[in-house]
């Protein structure tokens, strides 16, 4: 079965390029699996499910959506091969960009959305510089010259990603995505396999709950801010 | 790049052979793509774009100088032929117009040299009703003055042989001069319109229906002396546009030419 990893900020346009790719690819008579990966509530499976495939959604809840996948990929995966499914594309959301939820023999595409941060892709992190394809959506909303310039700062990024401008409304690039992921690598299993970039240890108190803010109630990794470092103005 | 592009015709929505077998597109010309939403303008765009193999929804083939493309020239994004320009495009940066210019100027690996930056805006200003200076922000750049510098920008810095318009406004613009910046930067030039104005000013025009080229039709005299017409009629528009601007009333006195 080939894995596909989808990840980008919420409403970059995942949804519906991949709706627009899934589409292409059923066309070659491909058996497709979706699971959607969200944090409290999503209504995408209506949307996929239109498309007549098997769709799951696993909501993240607590939980970081990145650790999320982590620790359920190996189900989802067993899930879509037993559905009969030849493709499985796992479509998550990016949460705080501190991860990124690609796995090491995975196909990861990664989404972002120009409109949103054009000159700073770098505040995407490990989305962006452990991808193997970089979609960059809404492309008909910007300017070519801004785009060039975006392209121009992922390529310093991340040099051997290809990417590609996509539009989810009118579905151009999905021919495009959908004969990358027709080329791509097929497996059996994926037991054993890494993650791209590794996850950070959310140990403290408030990932376990905690509401109360102040000294007293935090406890495990205890990060604090350096306030030796701001600026030199001040009131007195 | 490469000498000429070469369309081989595949199958429309019904999987009915396309009506049109080949269709060769030539440097310096422009073509106007025509049809209703939903008769295939964007795929059409998209065969092109990815140097479709025959394999894809339409098994549309387009051949570079009469061959298939490798496949590098199909995927990566430095290698791509097409270049943008749309209606609903925005410059969104908040940066000011030379600033932006010497960036772009920088990324896209041209020597960065105040000259160019200067030629582009010279380029925008031909095209523009009001003019561009340098010390503009970007953002608050009025449609029009957007619309010039992207077009004279994708002139001059464009990399890509192919030139894609969806659209042009025709507030505050000169389009006429705007196609004759593009033609002359030896590029194809697609235009994806029903602008009359606009369209008629390709050398051809690909009609679409239900998925596939339906008809070539060459543009004829008689379409030609219409373009005239309407450039004139234009020019009065532009001219009570700019009185309107102006803060002028409007006379009998004025005689615009209607």
């Amino acid at each position: 079965m080939k894995l596909v990893i989808a990840a980008g900020p919420p409403a970059s346009g995942k949804t519906s390029i991949l709706f627009k790719t899934i589409k292409y690819l059923k066309g070659f008579n491909a058996k497709i699996a979706v699971a959607k990966l969200d944090c409290l509530t999503s209504d995408d499976e209506r949307v996929y499910e239109a498309l007549n495939i098997p769709v799951i959604t696993g909501l993240s809840e607590n939980l970081c959506p990145d650790h999320f996948l982590a620790i359920n990929i190996i189900e989802i995966f067993n899930w879509a091969k037993k559905s009969g499914a030849d493709y499985l594309i796992v479509e998550t959301a990016g949460l705080c960009n501190r991860c990124a939820p690609f796995i090491d023999r995975a196909l990861n595409i990664c989404l972002i959305d120009c409109l949103s941060s054009i000159k700073v892709p770098k505040k995407l992190g490990p989305i962006v510089t452990t991808s193997d394809i970089i979609l960059i959506s809404k492309v008909d909303m910007v300017s070519q010259a801004e785009r060039e310039v975006f392209v121009y700062n992922l390529i310093q990024l991340n040099p051997t990603a290809q990417i590609l401008e996509v539009n989810g409304l009118s579905g151009f690039g999905s021919q495009r995505v959908g004969n990358i992921i027709l080329n791509s690598p097929s497996y059996d299993s994926i037991d054993g396999d890494i993650l791209r970039h590794s996850m950070p240890s959310a140990t403290c108190s408030y990932c376990v709950g905690e509401i109360r803010i102040g000294g007293m109630y935090q406890q495990g990794i205890i990060n604090k801010m350096d306030f030796s470092k701001g600026s030199d103005f001040s009131y007195v | 790049m490469f000498k000429n592009l070469l369309i081989i015709g595949g199958q429309d929505k019904n999987e009915n052979r396309e009506l049109i077998g080949e269709l060769y597109l030539e440097k310096g010309k422009i073509y106007t793509i025509v049809g209703p939403t939903g008769s295939g303008k964007t795929q059409l765009i998209e065969d092109i774009e990815c140097l479709s193999d025959g394999f894809g929804l339409t098994k549309r083939k387009i051949l570079i100088d009469d061959g298939i493309s490798p496949q590098h020239l199909r995927s990566s994004y430095q290698n791509r032929l097409v270049s943008h320009l749309s209606q609903n495009m925005h410059f969104i940066l908040d940066m000011s117009v030379i600033n932006f210019l010497k960036m772009r100027l920088k990324c896209t690996n041209f020597p960065d040299d105040i000259k160019s930056v200067e030629k582009i805006l010279e380029y925008a200003n031909e095209l523009s009703g009001e003019k561009i200076l340098g010390h503009f922000s970007l953002t608050t750049l009025s449609g029009g003055q957007s619309r010039a510098l992207m077009i004279a920008d994708v002139a001059i810095n464009g990399t890509t042989p192919i030139i894609l318009i969806d659209e042009i406004e025709n507030a505050g613009i000169d389009r006429l001069r705007a196609m004759k910046i593009l033609v002359d930067s030896d590029k194809i030039v697609l235009v994806v319109t029903h602008d009359p104005l606009l369209a008629l000013y390709g050398h051809k025009r690909i009609v679409m229906k239900n998925g596939g080229i339906s008809k070539i039709i060459n543009r004829n005299p008689y379409e030609l002396s219409l373009l005239k017409q309407l450039h004139s009629i234009n020019k009065v528009t532009e001219t009570i546009r700019d009185d309107l601007r102006r803060g002028k009333q409007l006379e009998k006195e004025c005689f615009y030419g209607l």
